[in-house]
């Protein structure tokens, strides 16, 4: 229908164009990655602590220089000028150059570290040898691929930060979350864990605000055996982890919904949030979205779950005797919480979850079948057929490597940047079951204030369509929403407001909007 | 199975289709002209802007419409034959009708400026013009400068779409001060100074002359009634609108400016309503103007007309006025009445305050002997529909609603909240001793 082509009416124009400074400080950031690049080709940096200073300040600079050549001189307000004209956060060349650059990364990461230069019983080469002074130092040990994939990640969340903070200088909620998702990484994620480790040896390397089921592994036996090893330091550091999952986060959950670790606290939610934050808008509205997403995350909390019970399950002992905690209490339990859980919600809950209440069914049944197929067919370390270990593999492979990594983040510029969150986390999909039926938190819609523009939906990461609901004058109560503040911000009318309440009156189904002569409304409304 | 036949796939139109088929099981028709689906008109500045792609803002999937059984007819009427119940469409088609609805919207005004029919010279109110947009003004190189003409809301939203491609833009104004005929005065200046922010070339008081082509017929410059002729190579009408109605002339059906309604948006003729922007009441609703072009209104209208053709028959009688929209980083809301000093009532009294450094301010309008709470405008708050929608009902006065401010406030939480600043200003202004209450959640949710 239109009789122009909007790429070439723009080339390199405002505000696709880039100004001088972001030219000059893309370039600085380029090299700061470029000199890591180098040392892939077994370029031998003679002094490596330094080399490694130049690189990573060349990219944080980089990064704010960026940012202040792209803000500073604008006023106050939305930054969403060009972002579907821009090659890179509009599927362009830019965007699938650097989605395919960033999955061939992960790849590399998690399956050929040999690549990057890890070397099992000798000293690193390449990339990870570069690492290795700032490793000592904090911890004591040579880096892994992994102390180099946290340090990079650290680094990408504090200067993406600085530039989220600068965009939305406007908007106190989203500086003070930013600040938030910026200390738990650094402190939480990437200090205290190599800290710990230089202190306590045997402590398993444990990120306390990660918790299980995003942290599948952290009942596995090796961990156990770490945790109890480690005396009363990591007994301590055991029971929190099985608080937070059980106590700690259901009443967060309850008095603030799920952001207060979705987008305040975790660092899969941090990097999306700050990195990826220039994709958000990518991630699919459409209701056949909407319905794969509720398919495959529950899908991978039946999984995770099962996969944990027969971890655990497979290194407990039978005979009472020894250890309160055997192979079948450890099952019947199981089974009782989620009964209790499936009982609650199936009496109190059922009407809120409507359609939903089948899908949790089905996951329920197949879980108790499970569990009782557990019981009855698997010999020692046997689950079914298969080894405990092997269902353990498949769920680190498929999920935690596949799933978080190489598609999560690798995808951002295709997908959007909370691909992972959305279908794939399994936390994200407890929290967001409780945050569904048992919190006080939802957007409230301003009355009949929506003009319908589809900003709120445009921006929103979690690919919820918030204008859906806005201009119903419905508030929004999603399980997905991870409460990052975005959709509010970018509303040009006010309509939007993340809070706290009453639970009463939470979810609220109108046909007639407000502003209407309110008999018209009542008539309408309350029939 | 009877049929309804609605003309304009605008916000009005799609409403009354979506809420009749809530509602019913009759046949749904919409015929409309500019595009295949019904689009947000308030957002095509966004599009250009680059914030969103045209698909964007389509409020409904494609296969809503199929699925609800709402049937889509692109095309333009030419004729509405009320004594045969049919119409007619530009390419010959019939379609026959039980009920019509006529909710076709607006078009900008042109006032017989010498040159206004050039190449390059448009409006801003259809998918046509934005796309003309793209022609005309892709970028700073083919677009030296921007002339906008007319100083109301679509006017500011044009001249910030070219601001984001680095385009000059010259701003005239008929008024003293920004959109002074709708806002109180320090509200207009506060505008005035932030389009000047956005490096707007605001040139007040001046009125359009002609519009000059070079030899292509492409407008070249305008000239003003300042005597000054300033170089250009798009310029944009944005001097209001007026219902788009031409082609109902001969049809019997009474027009004004609008299709005339009553009250219940029927028009002389049985069986024909109209709503949205092209209605026009015989009587203005209160303060309200007999045509209302505004979004909400015509959603308003759409709610109402579906419930009488589904049998419940039901008045247009919309509540308190509301009100919003967005300059350059601005956000405004209005809720009850605030008028300007021009219009203001007789016994209207406003108190203002205004952020020392921020681009922030309200106004509230109150009864100047009782005190009762007329309206309030903000600039930069938010607040929340639903609290003045209640306050106006109870007729509260101002000295509560001052009191209980911070319950309306619907700025995101850890914003600044300015209550007590507000209040120790009115307290000043009028020698009162109003302590401002805490939020109470109790009383926003109204529990208890
Ligand atoms: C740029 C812009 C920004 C705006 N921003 C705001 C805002 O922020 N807030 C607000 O409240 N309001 C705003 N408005 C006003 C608001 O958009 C209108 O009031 C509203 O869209 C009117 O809706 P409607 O359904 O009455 O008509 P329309 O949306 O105009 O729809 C009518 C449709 O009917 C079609 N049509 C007309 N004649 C025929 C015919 N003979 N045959 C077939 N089809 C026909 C037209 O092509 C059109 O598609 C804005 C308007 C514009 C242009
Ligand atoms: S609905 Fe809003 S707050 Fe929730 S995830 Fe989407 S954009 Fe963020
Ligand atoms: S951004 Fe605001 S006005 Fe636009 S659709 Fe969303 S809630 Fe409505």
């Amino acid at each position: 229908m239109s009789t122009y082509d909007k790429s070439m009416a723009l080339t390199g124009q405002p505000p696709k164009a880039l100004n001088m400074g972001q030219k000059l400080a893309t370039l600085l950031g380029m090299s700061g990655l470029g000199i890591l690049a180098l040392t892939l080709f077994n370029i031998d940096f003679p002094n490596k602590g330094l080399w490694l200073t130049i690189a990573l300040s060349a990219i944080f600079i980089g990064v704010f220089w960026y940012s202040q050549a792209a803000y500073a001189s604008k006023l106050k307000g939305i930054k969403n000028d060009g972002v579907w004209f821009k090659s890179v956060s509009s599927r362009g060349l830019w965007g699938w150059m650097s989605g395919i650059a960033l999955t061939g990364f992960y790849i590399v990461l998690y399956f050929y570290p040999q690549y990057l230069g890890l070397v099992k019983d000798g000293e690193n080469i390449g990339v990870i040898a570069l690492f290795d002074p700032l490793s000592k130092m904090l911890s004591g040990n040579p880096a892994s691929q992994w102390f180099v994939y946290g340090t990079l990640y650290t680094v990408a969340i504090l200067a993406f930060g600085i530039k989220f903070i600068w965009k939305y200088r406007h908007n106190r909620y989203e500086k003070i979350r930013t600040v938030s998702v910026m200390f738990f990484q650094t402190a939480f994620a990437f200090l205290i864990p190599e800290i710990m480790a230089r202190l306590n040896g045997k402590i398993p390397y444990y990120d306390l605000k990660n918790m299980w089921p995003l942290n599948y592994y952290n009942f596995e036996r090796y961990r156990i055996n770490g945790f109890i090893d480690s005396g009363d330091i990591g007994m301590a550091m055991l029971i929190f982890g099985i608080l937070s999952i059980f106590v700690i986060s259901p009443i967060l959950t309850f008095k603030y919904g799920k952001r207060w670790y979705c987008s305040w606290v975790c660092g899969c939610g941090g990097l999306a949030e700050t990195a990826g934050d220039s994709f958000r808008h990518l991630s699919d509205k459409s209701k056949m979205a909407w319905k794969v997403e509720r398919w495959v995350v529950h899908s991978v909390v039946v999984f995770v779950t099962l996969m944990t019970t027969a971890v655990i399950y497979s290194y407990l002992g039978n005979d009472t005797s020894k250890y309160w905690l055997t192979k079948s209490v450890f099952l019947g339990g199981v089974a009782l919480v989620l009964t209790a859980v499936f009982v609650w919600v199936m009496l109190f809950k059922r009407e809120q979850l409507q359609k939903d209440a089948k899908y949790g069914a089905i996951g329920y049944f197949v879980i108790i079948m499970a569990l009782i197929g557990l019981h009855f067919f698997s010999g020692d370390g046997n689950i079914f057929l298969f080894k405990s270990e092997t269902l353990r593999k498949t769920y680190g492979f498929l999920i935690g490597s596949i799933f978080s990594g190489v598609i999560g983040t690798g995808f951002y510029p295709i997908f959007g940047n909370r691909v992972w969150c959305r279908f794939g986390c399994p936390m994200a999909a407890i929290l967001g079951f409780q945050q569904r039926l048992f919190s006080r938190f939802r957007i409230t819609t301003n009355g009949g204030q929506c003009i319908s523009c589809g900003n709120c939906s445009t921006y929103c990461e979690m690919g919820i369509d918030v204008r859906a609901y806005a201009q119903k004058g419905e508030n929004i109560v999603r399980s997905s929403c991870v409460g990052c503040g975005i959709c509010s911000a970018v509303c040009p009318r006010g309509v939007l407001k993340l809070e706290n309440g009453p639970q009463k009156g939470r979810i609220n189904p109108t046909e007639v909007l407000l502003g209407n002569e309110v008999d018209l409304m009542d008539l309408v409304n309350q029939k | 199975m009877e049929h309804i036949v609605i003309i304009g796939n605008g916000i009005s139109g799609v409403t009354a289709a979506r809420h009749i088929r809530k509602n019913s099981d009759k046949k749904i028709i919409i015929v409309s002209t500019e595009t295949d689906y019904f689009f947000s008109r308030t957002a095509l500045m966004y599009v250009y802007m680059g914030h969103m792609k045209f698909e964007h803002i389509q409020p409904y999937e494609n296969w809503f419409w199929k699925k609800n059984r709402i049937h889509l007819v692109k095309g333009y009427v030419e004729r509405v034959e009320h004594t045969s119940k049919n119409l007619v469409l530009k390419n010959g088609e019939n379609i026959a009708y039980d009920k019509l609805i006529i909710a076709t919207g607006s078009k900008p005004n042109k006032f017989g400026w010498p040159g206004q029919d050039l190449k390059g010279v448009q409006g801003l109110y259809s998918k046509q013009d934005l796309d003309a947009l793209e022609v005309s003004a892709p970028n700073k190189d083919v677009c030296k400068r921007a002339v906008i003409v007319g100083g109301g809301l679509i006017g500011i939203e044009l001249a910030e779409m070219l601001r984001t491609r680095d385009i000059p833009v010259t701003f005239l104004v008929r008024e003293t001060s920004f959109w002074n005929g709708v806002l109180p005065k320090g509200e207009s200046q506060m505008l005035n100074e932030h389009i000047a922010e956005h490096h707007i070339d605001l040139r007040l008081e001046t009125n359009l002359v002609e519009i000059l082509a070079d030899e292509n017929g492409h407008a070249r410059a305008v000239t003003t009634d300042k005597g000054n002729t300033i170089e250009c190579n798009m310029v944009g009408l944005t001097a209001g609108v007026s219902p788009n109605i031409d082609f109902l002339k001969d049809s019997g059906i009474e027009l004004g400016r609008g299709v005339k309604v009553n009250r219940y948006l029927e028009t002389n003729i049985p069986d024909i309503y109209a709503i949205g922007d092209c209605a026009e009441q015989h009587e203005a609703i209160g303060n309200r103007r007999p045509i209302e072009a505004v979004w909400y209104t015509g959603r308003m209208m759409g709610e109402t007309v579906a419930q009488t053709i589904c049998g419940n028959k039901i008045q247009y009688s919309p509540g308190h006025w509301f009100n919003s929209a967005k300059f350059l980083d601005i956000e405004y809301q209005t809720y009850g009445w605030v008028f300007s000093e021009r219009g203001m009532k007789e016994n209207e009294q406003h108190f203002h305050w205004r952020h020392s450094q921020e681009k922030i301010c309200i106004t509230i309008a109150f009864h100047k002997e009782t005190g009762l709470f007329l309206g309030i405008n903000t600039f930069g708050i938010r607040m929340r529909h639903e609290i003045f929608d209640r306050w106006l009902t109870e007729g509260r006065n101002v000295d509560y609603v001052m009191e209980h401010l911070a319950d309306a406030n619907f700025d995101p939480e850890f914003y600044s909240n300015y209550e007590q600043e507000i209040t120790s200003k009115f307290n000043s202004d009028f020698g009162k001793s109003i302590a401002s209450k805490k939020k109470s959640l109790k009383r926003i949710f109204a529990i208890g």
